[in-house]
Parts: structure tokens; C-alpha cells; sequence
């Protein structure tokens, strides 16, 4: 065990999947030409004013009580000033000192050796303000670009204590959070496309020690994998800068995923002083319990919830829930496929196993999936049934991925039937022992492990329809049964 | 030149009478605007379209005339208009054009106003004299070589020219108020939240109120029936029943409470102006309102807080104009730094840069609680003080400057002697409450005004005591140049 403990924070951006902007009628939705999504609002023209979409208030609220969290009973908005090309009012509204959701906490699963551990990580605020737009260095030769469809998105910046303990923590904090927001269906949470990023505050102190060490704050990381490399590498550089008699620097770095690095951005005293203040064109916002009441009794399963449930109403384990339980839209693919398919650990393996790996393969999302959890639950219900061996099933699936089409019809026009007939398969057997005395010999001699040439022989000669299970019993029989 | 009305009722009455038309007052107003160039109201004249938008108003069928049909006016080069530059008086915005029109410019389209053009004002609104403009100083119509006040000083000396019978302006610590008084008008900031913002160009949000300025209150009244109202634009327009303030004005004041600070008659007042306080007061007792002490102890600190909570939110309202998108940028910047620097310096004048950076002081890290936070508590304070005197009292009466019109140049090299004009005006938009300036009397040729504030939503009892006033004097009918000053 190393002598020094990592502390980490996270601040997760959340963008909110609302219809329109949050201070402007402007469309939310990503992926528009340049500047096309930008009201006079988002432009920052003389004379406009912000108004509040109500939608990113009840979005907040339901956040927060999926985290049990304090909401404010009176919100507020915030002018924090900064000059930059991409942020058109040259503030960004934002909130300070009157957060929507106060002090929360989340449970983690941490993967571990000896199995799963559940942590308790606690939530210092969440507060909504409006997403900037984009600088655009690589478009014009010389010049930066300046795309504001990206201003006025709604965002819920989400602060964690400094709770987390390794890279790995930090990355169980992420995907749970990940999987609450789009359960509560506050947020698509893509992070390739910007809807989730996260700055992780880092730092390390000698293992006993209560007090934090100096941290830097790492910028932007957009993705789950880049969270763990950032922290790994900050980790490691922290510890030899300590380890070698010096100092850290606080300072704002960021993540080269190219190299693998992170980078001195700006340091402390070149932070910048926001001037933070009450913003007078935004009146502070009442939040009355009857509306607290009326989003808590529309809230759903949440991923905690549902994995508990999951080992209870499908006797699945622990590890299994957590895998096909804790994202909503896989869950509801198991639920789906369940219900047809009927065995749950079975239905359970081929989603983590065999469907994963197809849309790993394919690059799709499970929502997307090239075969629908009732044609999934279909074929694995012929397994039960022993129409086909699990081997077979294999080539069955990926014949659905590839070419469509349900599981019974592809067994028939193949003809990829196991073979149960137990005459015919006693008929193969027979000839198999009387092809092959000498392994016959070897076998009835101890060499116990030969069955499985007879059994590989057989398969062959059926093109692997032979009932496995079948098949293995009669070998059996008849090589330990004498004659 | 024929004497045309010059007030707006007046001009309502020819008009429904067939007396005239509106391309003839239209036309009118246009050649006194030519006239009177010298005094530079005016940064753009929008004849053209004016002259068009007055045939459109000959001819709309009766059923479909608004209040205003045909009825000139013009307004503050704040309001955001399409098809006109909208500059607030700046280098920074000489040649914008604006994309929509303001609520306010829509309402008074919408009730048949004709729009003749952008009045001249001092840059961004920050002033008190009108000479802080980029198209220069104007002139006080009454004295040439006085300010008309500021800001909003092109509409003052507009209306007092006779170029146009009425105007909108904006006031966030006096600017409707000071230069109708400099200028003879009767002019009213309205409660904060009365009139929306959206389309106003912003100098302090949480002060700025748009409000009309006229020769009588019969026509602020007019006027205040198509500006007032909830706009859901502006989060900070309140959803409050406007009533109709023209029919409101002639009811009785008798019996009401008029209030007199003892606190804001200690200052430093000139001793034509507390005279004309003192006349008024007595002809609303005469009237048979009753007048009262009231305790304002903490309004005489509203400058300093003023001049604390204006420049703060100025720092950031005006962060918007950085040569990126719109406005004034500079040649050929050499990198963001130089593009923000030199776009700004050369497109802010002095006062504006002056502002910024003083409110950008007082929010920054160490001097927050010290200057932002304390005038904050100072604000809370004087509007308790105003909400505890209205308990007794229907109106407050007060002086609207400390002096009549002062010399253009005159205060020009002290900022405090000038900000120091707003000793009496600020304590209104600090409380949010509405407050008006009506003619009082006269010194050596130039006008003297009065104040009456009320409190929230109170611009009916307002109208109506200084309709009352006007019906029993004489001061708002003088006009500059006439026998009568």
C-alpha cells in the first residue's frame, strides 16, 4: 500500500435536456450549422433580458431529490464576469451563494477484489447557469471561429466533497451519476458530444494525515476513461514531485488524452476574480414544497432502487444487477428480453456477454440494439428448451445481428436443430466406439479425459446439433458401462 | 411659423376635430426639429418614415385608431428600434442596428404613435448634464448657453422646443426627472417593474425605468396608459392591473397627505428651489391636501450607495460591448487582448470608462462587502424609510434638483459636484418606487421644478395630485422665448 492517499472532488456539467435555452425561446439541440440556434438572447445584443425556463427549475429539483438533497426554498441567480469571445455577455448567469440543491449524497459501487463495496460520497451543491459557446481555433487559418448555438444551454454543475479516494472511485461516482440523470431523463448524459464533462480537483497526502493537500483542478474531461488516465497520471506526478522534497502548485491543468498527460494551465494567482454578484435582471426564485411534492411524486426507479429490486424479483446477484440494472435503457432491454426469455441469469449473460459484445463491435448504444430484446428472449428460451445447444445459440445470434430474421426461423431453414433423438444419437455413438478402438482402450484405462474426443467426433459428424448434455450421458454410459 | 398645439392633448384634439391632420403636425415637428438643429435633441430624425406612419394614421379607419393615432413623439436613443440606428449616445454603438423593436416602441406603434427619431442623451445614460454624449452637448432650449439636464436631455429640450409634443425617456438616478425640471416639463419615472426593459439598453438593471416626459401630467397620463404593463420578456415587469391613469387624474385631492422631508430640505437646496417647494406646498393646501413631517433620515446617503450599485452592474452590462460581435471595433487588432483593449477605449468616452471602472472596484474580491454589500444595506434602509413614511402619507413633495439649469462646461471637470445633481432624485430608483417632476416656478429665465414620489403603484395618485396642481397654476404653460418666463 502506497504511503500516500489521493483526495478527490469532482464538478460534473450536466447539460439538461430541455426543449428551448434556459434564459432564451432559442431550440436546445446539439449539432446545428454554426450560429443558427442563437436568439438575440444568446447574442448578448444591447437591450435583451434573460427569462427563466421553468423546465431547468423542476430538472434541478428532481435531480435533487434523487440525491436527498435540501432544496432552496428561494434560488438565485448570479452575474460571474469574465471577458472571453465565446461568452457573448461577457458574465455568464450562473449561481453563488443561493444554490438550487444544497448538501446531498450518492452511493457508489466500488468494484473491488474481494467484491463489491458500497461508499457513501457526499454532494456539496448543485446549481444551474447557462453553457458558453464554442471557440473554434482549427476552421479559419489564423483566426478563431465563434459558434454560439452552445450559449444559454442549460447546465447543472453538480460538486462533489472530497470524498473520493482513486481513480476508480472517482469513476464509480461518474457512471452513477451518469445513470441517475438519465434515468430522471434530465440529460441524454453523451459525453462525446459535450452533455456531461467533469473537472476533477485533485490532491494527495501523506496516509494518516487529516489535512487536505494543495490540489490542481483538472479542466474538461469528457469522458469516463480520460477521468481515470487524468487522476492516474495526476496522482503519480504529484507524488513524485512530493516525494522528490517539492511543492505543488495550485493550479488549473489540463488533459492531453494524446499524450497522456496533464498540462499547467493557469496557476492560482492567475486565476481570475469573477466579481460575482446578484444578477438584477433575474428575480430570485420561490420554491414552494407543493412544487417539491408535485416532481417527487412523478420521480422513477432510480438505478440504487432498481438494482435492489433486480436481486430480489430476478434472484440475479450482486455483480449481475449492478451490470444490467444501473443504466435504465439496459435494464429495460433485460426486462424486456426476461419476460420472453424466462431464465434471468441466463437472459443476464447473454446481455453482458454476447450483446455487449456485438454493440461494442457494432459501436451502437443498447437502445439501438440490431436485436430486439423479444428476438433475443426468443432465442435464449430455444436454449432452455434444448431446440438448440448454447454453442449453436451463438451462431443463431449472430445470424440475427447480421442478417435479421427470428431465432425459429433461422433454426429451421439451417437446420440447426440439436439432435435429441436419442436412437439417432445412440446409433452415433455406437459407430464412434466401434471407429476408434484404441482410444476406446485408452479411455476404459484411465484416460477419463478422451471423452471429449468422442464427443468432438460426434459434433463434427452432426455439425454440432448433438444435444451436449445428451450426448455426454450415452458416451458415458457406454464407455464406463463395459463392452 | 402657425401655433400648432404643443401638447399632446391639444394635438389629440385638433386632430379628432379635423382640424388637422397628422402629416400636418408631422410636418410641423419636422421643420421646428430643422429649425432647431442647433440644440442637437436629435442623433438620427426618422422623417420618412414618420411621414409615412402619419398617413397610415390619417388613414385608419376610426374603429382601428389606438390612443396615440397620428400623435408625434419621439425617443431616447436608448430604445432599440429597427430601421434606425440605436447608438445610447456612443461611439461604441455609432452605427448599430438593432434587430427588434423595444416592448415600449411596440406599444406606442401599436396605440398609432408616429415616431419622428432618436433623441441625443449622454452616453449610455451616465449623466446628468447632457454633455457626456458622443454627437455632443445639447442645449437647453430655455438658455442655450445652460444644459438642458441628463440623461435623457435630447428629449427634454425636444419637447421643449416644440419640436415634438411629447417623449420617452429613461431614469435611473434621475434622468426623466432632472432635465424635465431644467427644461419646464412635467416628466415621471414609474415603479420599477411599471414599464418593461426589454429593448432598453441596460446601464443599471436593477434602477433603469422608462417613463414619459410632456408639458402636463394630463399627457404623461396619456402616454403612461400605452408604456405600462407586464411584459413577459422582462422577468422584472410586475403583473400588476394598470389602471387608466387619464381617467384618474380629476378626482379630488382634498383630504389627501402630503409629506415634507425635513431630512432632504436640509441639504444643500438653492434658495429659489426650496421657495418653490414652498409655494407648492401651499397651493396643495390650498387644494386641501394636508401636509405633513415626514422622516427620510438615511436618503441623503443615496448618492454614495448610488454610485456604488449603478457602476457595479454598469461593469457587467456593458461587458457585451468588446468589438467581437457588434459595435465599435478596432483596426486591424493584433491579438484578443489588444481587440478588447483598443475596441473599448476608443469606443467608451470618459464617464462611461470612469463608471465601469469604479464598479468593477467595488466587485472585486476584498472590496465587495465594503462598497456592494454596504450599499446594499443602505438601499434596503432608504426604501423601509420610504415604505414606513407612505404609511402615513399618500405623497411625498421634495425638490427635484438642488439648482435650476447650470452652465454647459460647468461642472464638466468635477464628477462629484456632478453626481451631487442626483441628491434628490436617486433615493426613488434606490427604493423603486415612482416619483415626478413637475414645474414650479422660474429663475432668471429658467425653470424650476418640484418633486412628488408616492410609493409602489402610486403613479395614479401622482398624476393626479399634479394634474390638480396644474389646474391651479400656471408653471407648466410658460414656454421659452414666450413673454410669460
Amino acid at each position: 500500500m502506497s504511503q500516500w492517499e489521493t483526495v478527490i472532488g469532482l464538478e460534473v456539467h450536466v447539460q439538461l435536456a430541455t426543449a428551448s435555452k434556459i434564459f432564451s425561446g432559442a431550440a436546445n439541440r446539439f449539432g446545428a450549422e454554426p450560429n443558427r440556434q442563437a436568439s438575440a438572447v444568446d447574442l448578448g445584443l444591447p437591450g435583451v433580458l434573460p427569462v427563466l425556463n421553468e423546465a431547468v427549475v423542476r430538472m434541478a429539483i428532481r435531480f435533487g431529490l434523487a440525491v436527498d438533497a435540501e432544496i432552496a426554498g428561494t434560488t438565485q441567480f448570479a452575474r460571474k464576469n469574465y471577458f472571453y469571445p465565446d461568452l457573448p455577455k461577457g458574465y455568464q448567469i450562473s449561481q453563488l451563494d443561493h444554490p438550487i440543491v444544497g448538501r446531498g449524497h450518492l452511493d457508489i459501487i466500488v468494484p473491488g477484489n474481494d467484491g463489491d463495496t458500497v461508499k457513501t460520497i457526499g454532494i456539496t451543491r448543485a446549481h444551474l447557469e447557462e453553457d458558453a459557446g464554442k471557440s473554434i481555433h482549427d476552421q479559419v487559418p489564423g483566426l478563431t471561429a465563434v459558434d454560439l448555438n452552445r450559449a444559454g444551454t442549460p447546465l447543472l454543475e453538480i460538486v462533489s466533497e472530497p470524498d473520493l479516494r482513486s481513480a476508480a472511485e472517482a469513476v464509480a461516482y461518474l457512471r452513477e451519476l451518469h445513470a441517475i440523470i438519465r434515468d430522471l431523463g434530465i440529460s441524454d448524459g453523451n459525453m462525446n458530444e459535450g452533455s456531461m464533462r467533469c473537472d476533477a480537483n485533485v490532491s494527495i497526502r501523506p496516509r494518516g494525515e487529516s489535512k487536505l493537500g494543495t490540489r490542481t483542478e483538472i479542466k474538461n474531461l469528457n469522458s469516463f476513461r480520460f477521468l481515470e488516465k487524468a487522476i492516474e497520471f495526476e496522482v503519480e506526478r504529484q507524488q513524485e514531485i512530493l516525494e522528490s522534497g517539492g511543492r505543488i502548485r495550485q493550479e488549473t491543468r489540463l488533459y492531453d488524452a494524446e499524450r497522456n498527460e496533464t498540462r499547467s494551465m493557469r496557476s492560482k494567482e492567475e486565476a481570475e476574480d469573477y466579481r460575482y454578484f446578484p444578477d438584477p435582471d433575474l428575480l430570485p426564485v420561490t420554491i414552494t414544497p407543493a412544487q417539491i411534492e408535485a416532481v417527487r411524486a412523478e420521480m422513477p426507479e432510480l438505478p440504487r432502487a432498481r438494482r435492489e429490486r433486480f436481486m430480489k424479483q430476478y434472484g440475479l446477484s450482486g455483480y449481475d444487477s449492478r451490470m444490467v440494472a444501473s443504466d435504465h435503457a439496459t435494464a429495460a432491454y433485460f426486462e424486456a428480453c426476461v419476460a420472453v426469455a424466462g431464465d434471468a441469469k441466463l437472459t443476464a449473460n447473454w446481455v453482458m456477454g454476447e450483446l455487449a459484445s456485438v454493440l461494442n463491435r457494432e459501436e451502437k448504444d443498447i437502445d439501438t440494439a440490431p436485436v430486439a430484446p423479444a428476438a433475443l428472449g426468443r432465442l435464449i428460451s430455444r436454449i432452455q428448451d434444448d431446440t438448440i445447444s448454447s454453442k449453436i445459440a451463438k451462431t443463431v445470434f449472430e445470424i440475427m445481428v447480421t442478417d435479421g430474421g427470428e431465432a425459429d426461423a433461422i433454426i429451421e431453414a439451417r437446420g440447426l436443430r440439436q439432435m435429441s433423438d436419442s436412437g439417432e444419437l445412440e446409433r452415433l455413438v455406437d459407430s464412434v466406439i466401434a471407429d476408434n478402438p484404441d482410444q476406446v482402450a485408452q479411455y476404459r484405462a484411465g484416460k477419463t479425459k478422451l471423452l471429449g474426443y468422442f464427443v468432438g467426433q460426434i459434433m463434427k459428424a452432426t455439425g454440432g446439433k448433438a444435444n451436449p448434455g445428451q450426448l455426454n450421458e450415452l458416451l458415458r454410459a457406454r464407455l464406463d458401462g463395459g463392452s | 411659423m402657425t401655433a400648432l398645439p404643443d401638447t399632446l392633448g391639444g394635438a389629440a384634439r385638433a386632430l379628432a376635430s379635423g382640424e388637422l391632420s397628422s402629416r400636418d403636425l408631422v410636418s410641423s415637428c419636422l421643420a421646428r426639429i430643422e429649425a432647431g438643429q442647433h440644440l442637437n435633441a436629435f442623433v438620427s430624425i426618422d422623417a420618412e418614415r414618420a411621414l409615412e406612419a402619419a398617413a397610415a394614421a390619417d388613414n385608419r379607419p376610426a374603429a382601428d385608431r389606438g390612443p396615440l393615432n397620428g400623435l408625434p413623439i419621439a425617443v431616447k436613443d436608448i430604445f432599440c428600434q429597427t430601421g434606425v440606428r440605436t447608438t445610447a449616445g456612443s461611439r461604441m454603438l455609432e452605427h448599430w442596428r438593432a434587430p427588434y423593436d423595444a416592448t415600449v416602441i411596440e406599444r406606442l406603434a401599436a396605440a398609432g404613435a408616429v415616431l419622428l427619431g432618436k433623441t441625443n442623451m449622454d452616453e449610455f445614460a451616465m449623466g446628468s448634464s447632457g454633455e457626456n454624449s458622443y454627437f455632443g452637448a445639447t442645449r437647453n432650449p430655455w438658455n442655450e448657453n445652460h444644459v438642458p439636464g441628463g440623461s435623457s436631455s435630447g428629449s427634454a429640450a425636444a419637447v421643449a422646443a416644440g419640436m415634438v409634443p411629447a417623449a420617452l425617456g429613461t431614469d435611473t438616478g434621475g434622468s426623466i426627472r432632472q432635465p424635465a425640471a431644467f427644461c419646464g416639463l412635467t416628466g415621471l419615472k414609474p415603479t420599477y417593474g411599471r414599464v418593461s426593459r426589454w429593448g432598453m439598453i441596460a446601464f443599471a438593471s436593477s434602477l433603469d425605468q422608462a417613463g414619459p416626459m410632456a408639458w402636463d401630467a394630463a399627457d404623461l397620463a396619456l402616454l403612461l396608459n400605452v408604456m405600462a404593463g407586464v411584459d413577459h420578456r422582462d422577468s422584472t415587469s410586475v403583473d400588476e392591473i394598470v389602471p387608466d391613469y387619464t381617467a384618474g387624474l380629476t378626482a379630488s385631492v382634498r383630504g389627501l397627505r402630503i409629506g415634507l422631508p425635513g431630512d432632504l430640505l436640509g441639504a444643500d437646496v438653492n434658495a429659489e428651489v426650496r421657495a418653490a417647494v414652498d409655494a407648492s406646498r401651499k397651493v396643495f393646501e390650498s387644494l386641501g391636501a394636508s401636509i405633513v413631517p415626514v422622516s427620510l433620515p438615511t436618503a441623503l446617503a443615496g448618492v454614495p450607495a448610488y454610485y456604488v450599485l449603478a457602476p457595479a452592474e454598469a461593469s457587467a452590462n456593458l461587458a457585451r460591448f468588446d468589438g467581437v460581435r457588434f459595435g465599435h471595433r478596432c483596426a486591424d487588432p493584433q491579438s484578443l487582448e489588444d481587440l478588447y483593449l483598443r475596441s473599448r477605449s476608443e469606443g467608451f468616452g470618459a464617464e462611461v470608462k470612469r463608471r465601469i471602472l469604479t464598479g468593477t472596484y467595488a466587485l472585486s474580491v476584498g472590496y465587495y462587502d465594503a462598497y456592494y454589500l454596504q450599499a446594499q444595506k443602505i438601499r434596503r434602509l432608504i426604501r423601509d424609510e420610504f415604505l414606513a413614511a407612505f404609511r402615513n402619507v399618500d405623497a411625498i413633495l421634495a425638490p427635484t434638483t438642488p439648482s435650476p439649469a447650470f452652465a454647459l462646461g460647468e461642472k464638466t471637470d468635477d464628477p462629484v459636484a456632478m453626481y451631487l445633481q442626483d441628491v434628490f432624485t436617486i433615493p426613488a430608483n434606490l427604493a423603486g418606487i415612482p416619483a415626478l417632476s413637475m414645474p414650479a416656478g422660474m429663475t432668471d429665465g429658467l425653470p424650476l421644478g418640484v418633486q412628488l414620489l408616492g410609493p409602489h403603484f402610486g403613479e395614479g395618485k401622482l398624476l393626479q395630485l399634479a394634474y390638480a396642481f396644474q389646474q391651479a397654476t400656471d408653471h407648466h404653460l410658460r414656454r421659452p422665448g414666450s413673454a410669460a418666463a
